[in-house]
């Protein structure tokens, strides 16, 4: 049975965005309804030409990032996407901050969204957050 | 009946070889058989389970000199 799982993602670390893509990716292709609400420092790695190269911030995080067969939390997170569904929602606060539009996101972010918004639809399901 | 088609995702770490074999299944036709090779540990465990949830048959998984074999068959 699927399920409703709703990510707020705030960071901008490397271990935590590749969680939170893991988890995006394996549960969207599973069948459940997932939603990622960017925010915070996790938003501007999905602004077209950003850098994907997050900051580790331990042990696992710098093996992880010498590691060839790691896939990349920004594939993962498109595989969420094309493969189960899942909707990348960038927080409409920090896009006013940061001056973008949703034409300076990738292709496969979703519309700007509120934090209310968000909250609302999230009703009823699991709500992670890294 | 069709050939087995091999999803080659060794070398690869969780969740690249599942979303890989995802990946094949989507382009496959119902009644196709795909072979996942995968030298992810969690392989063995986590494809099959992601198999049955979603309602896909395992012809077989097994390990042969570290690499899981894993038989597929898409059933819808």
């Amino acid at each position: 049975m699927s399920q409703k799982i709703n990510i707020i993602c705030v960071t901008g670390t490397r271990e935590k965005l590749q969680m939170a893509a893991m988890i995006a990716s394996v549960a969207a292709a599973t069948g459940d309804e997932v939603s990622v609400f960017l925010s915070m420092n996790a938003i501007p790695y999905f602004v077209k030409g950003h850098t994907e190269d997050a900051p580790v911030e331990g042990e696992l995080g710098a093996l992880m990032a010498k590691e060839k067969g790691v896939p990349s939390f920004k594939v993962l997170f498109q595989q969420a996407v094309e493969l189960g569904d899942a909707k990348l929602l960038p927080c409409s606060m920090a896009m006013d901050i940061m001056k973008v539009t949703h034409d300076d996101f990738d292709a496969e972010i979703g519309p700007a969204t509120g934090l209310t918004r968000f909250l609302s639809d999230a009703e009823g399901g699991q709500m992670l957050t890294f | 009946m069709s050939d087995t088609k091999i999803v080659d995702a060794r070398d690869t770490f969780c969740p690249g070889p599942l979303m890989e074999l995802i990946t094949h299944m989507k382009q496959s036709s119902v009644g196709d058989t795909l072979e996942l090779l995968s030298t992810d540990e969690g392989s063995g465990a986590d494809v099959p389970e992601w198999v049955n949830k979603v309602g896909h048959e395992i012809l077989s998984n097994e390990k042969i000199d570290g690499v899981w074999h894993i038989k597929i068959r898409k059933a819808k």
